[in-house]
């Protein structure tokens, strides 16, 4: 369509103009400034209300108004609907996650061709740049398999277990490949096991079974806080948990004391409080200044590492809603 | 004057779209702003025209919402995996829809038990079935690439095209549903019979009239509304998920009801469920759009739930005195 990519570049060019001229965008009140944040996390997950502290931090940090809308359910259509109704309101800036691109990729176009910057979190990393989003803010999942790696590595592990309950998800999938080639790279080996999360007694047999047909499995990483426990029920069954290095994608409180207690190694965080909180302070700064970090690449969020060290202080900040 | 069901959706109509004209300002007034509702309310709308006719005929359908999710999924896998054209599996789709509506109304006049209770249980059936095929033929939960099939440009312009600018063709297919329900359920002996069943089922049974048939092809006027939305969504998002239609056979009900069709049949009205449809549309947006966070749409849903049910009330006694 030349008529929007013409509409699109003159948007580009008014906006830019602006950014050069500070005197239209410069004498604006910060609190007059909205931006609209649409995620496919409802507010009642434990884990997206984290991103919206974020966002409610950032907020008043900047002086900005900032409003969190999502569907109840993971439902795609009612995201885009939201999406539309948040365009439609011209908001200054527009935060916005994208776990399926087909369904949202015609309302983000639709945002930036309207001139309203746009930036992605959480989900959407591969995607984001093509539909015109202007930063992508998150966890490059291969990149945190790899870096859990090279941990475990670094602490000894020569055989390990990536347990995947979500097989056929292509972030799971990463993280497991991302931890394989990094132990691969420093002479030791990796394998996968499949696990049906739906049946927990049926994830710690598997496990255990893994455990006991193999006696030089020296480290596991399960790939979410939900899959620990069984894990470590498995590890305690087989007499295992003392030697095998055992580590987790995401926190919970039970992840937590498992750190604390010594019986895990250590966590890895996607600390998912910054990817509601960075957005508004860039789309804040890029309104005023142009300025954008990495002209346009990726910002890593994560992986951060919860270890014995840190688990008490993390455990406190989890209480008040930030990790 | 005699007092009509849709009477109170219609005041609740204007009251509603004078509360957020105020509360969100210009841009519900806007053409962008009726966009996002009306694209909201449309599919909506052509499940509660379904809805609204089976239940003034004495039954509930949970299945709907499960019906839709199934819809686009045999969609999908009909063009995308086993490389038929958009055409012909749109044909089977509907089929395999109108089958699990003959299935349910079958169930429920066979055994006599509650529909609501049938149709509870087809509700998980047909949900698990959708997901176990998904991931048993693909191993994905998220099926793309519709765009790419034999007959999807004449199946965009049926479906999911948009004749005015950001008005989608939906609303039509919900103008056209309202239409021709009111067509039936007013002009045809079905209407008769359709009030007579939900009114007094022993009393049609013995004038004559075909209980068992009316209510199956209800059931499958419902399933048809469910299948057409499946595909409306899967046309309009290139592909379709497994969640889809998820909690759509509530939102169906709450349409009808206030719409000012009664739980216990035999009265209601199918352009009431349109309107009610609609109210549903402007409420969810209008919130986005006034800047609300999203956490306070289900608290306004079940306001509008009562005071609509109270006014019906209200308005069937007031009528029932001076008759």
């Amino acid at each position: 369509m030349s008529t929007q990519a013409l509409a699109a570049l003159s948007v580009v060019v008014f906006v830019g103009a602006c950014a050069q001229d500070p005197a239209p965008s410069g004498e604006r009140p910060r609190s007059a400034i909205r931006f609209v944040v649409v995620t496919h996390g409802s507010s009642a997950d434990p884990f997206w209300s984290v991103v919206i502290n974020g966002v409610r931090d950032a907020g008043e940090d900047m002086g900005v108004q900032v409003e969190y809308q999502s569907p109840n359910t993971f439902d795609m259509v009612a995201m885009s609907q939201i999406l539309d109704a948040a365009i439609a309101s011209r908001p200054d800036g527009l935060v916005v996650s994208i776990p399926d691109e087909p369904a949202l990729a015609g309302a983000i176009r639709a945002a930036s061709a309207a001139g309203i910057p746009v930036v992605s979190i959480n989900s959407g990393l591969d995607v984001s740049l093509g539909l015109g989003v202007l930063v992508h803010v998150g966890q490059p999942e291969y990149d945190a398999g790899f870096g859990t790696g090279e941990r475990l590595l670094a602490s000894g592990a020569r055989r390990a277990l990536c347990v995947n309950h979500e097989v056929g998800n292509v972030g799971q999938d990463r993280r497991c490949q991302g931890m394989e080639d990094a132990l691969r790279g420093g002479g030791a080996s990796a394998s996968v096991l499949a696990v049906d999360l739906g049946d927990p007694q049926d994830t710690r047999q598997r496990i255990a079974g893994a455990l006991a047909s193999n006696a030089e499995i020296d480290a596991m990483l399960v790939l979410g806080a939900i899959a620990a426990e069984p894990a470590l029920a498995a590890l305690r069954e087989s007499g295992r948990a003392a030697s095998v290095r055992f580590a987790t994608f995401d926190l919970s409180p039970f992840v937590l004391e498992s750190i604390a207690g010594g019986e895990m190694l250590f966590a890895v965080d996607q600390q998912q409080y910054l990817q509601g909180y960075l957005p508004i302070v860039f789309l804040t700064k890029y309104l005023e200044t142009g300025t954008l970090p990495g002209g346009g690449a990726a910002i890593a969020t994560g992986p951060g590492f919860v270890t014995r060290e840190n688990a008490e202080r993390v455990m406190r900040l989890s209480e008040r809603g930030i990790r | 004057m005699r007092a009509r069901p849709e009477v109170a959706a219609a005041v609740g109509v204007v009251l509603v779209w004078c509360v957020f004209a105020v509360a969100a300002g210009p841009t519900f007034r806007s053409g962008a702003g009726a966009a996002a509702y009306l694209n909201a309310a449309a599919p909506l709308g052509i499940l509660a025209v379904g809805v609204a006719l089976l239940m003034i005929g004495g039954e509930f359908d949970l299945s709907v919402g499960s019906i839709v999710g199934a819809s686009g999924i045999v969609l999908m896998l009909l063009t995308t995996e086993l490389g038929w054209s958009v055409w012909p599996a749109v044909g089977v789709t509907v089929a395999v829809c109108l089958a699990l509506g003959f299935l349910n109304g079958l169930m429920v006049v066979r055994t006599r038990l509650p529909s609501f209770i049938v149709t509870l249980a087809t509700l998980f059936i047909v949900r698990g079935l959708t997901i176990a095929a998904a991931r048993g033929f693909t191993r994905r939960t998220q099926l793309g690439g519709l765009d790419d099939v034999p007959g999807f440009a004449s199946a965009r312009w049926i479906f999911a095209s948009d004749p005015v600018r950001g008005f989608q063709v939906s609303i039509l297919w919900w103008l056209g549903a309202a239409v021709i329900g009111t067509w039936i359920l007013r002009r045809t002996h079905w209407g008769n019979w359709i009030f007579a069943v939900g009114g007094q089922q022993e009393a049609a049974r013995n004038v004559g009239v075909p209980v068992a048939r009316v209510k199956v092809a209800l059931f499958m006027t419902t399933a048809f509304a469910a299948a057409l939305v499946g595909i409306i969504q899967a046309v309009q998002f290139t592909g379709a998920d497994v969640l889809r239609g998820q909690l759509q056979e509530f939102n169906a009900i709450i349409a009808a009801v206030i719409g000012g069709t009664l739980l216990s049949g035999g009265y209601g009205s199918v352009i009431g469920a349109g309107l009610g449809a609609l109210i549903f549309g402007m409420v969810r947006q209008g919130i986005v759009m006034a800047g609300v966070d999203a956490d306070w749409f289900q608290v306004f849903l079940g306001a509008m739930l009562l005071l609509a049910v109270l006014v019906n009330n209200f308005a069937l006694r007031r009528s029932q005195r001076v008759r």
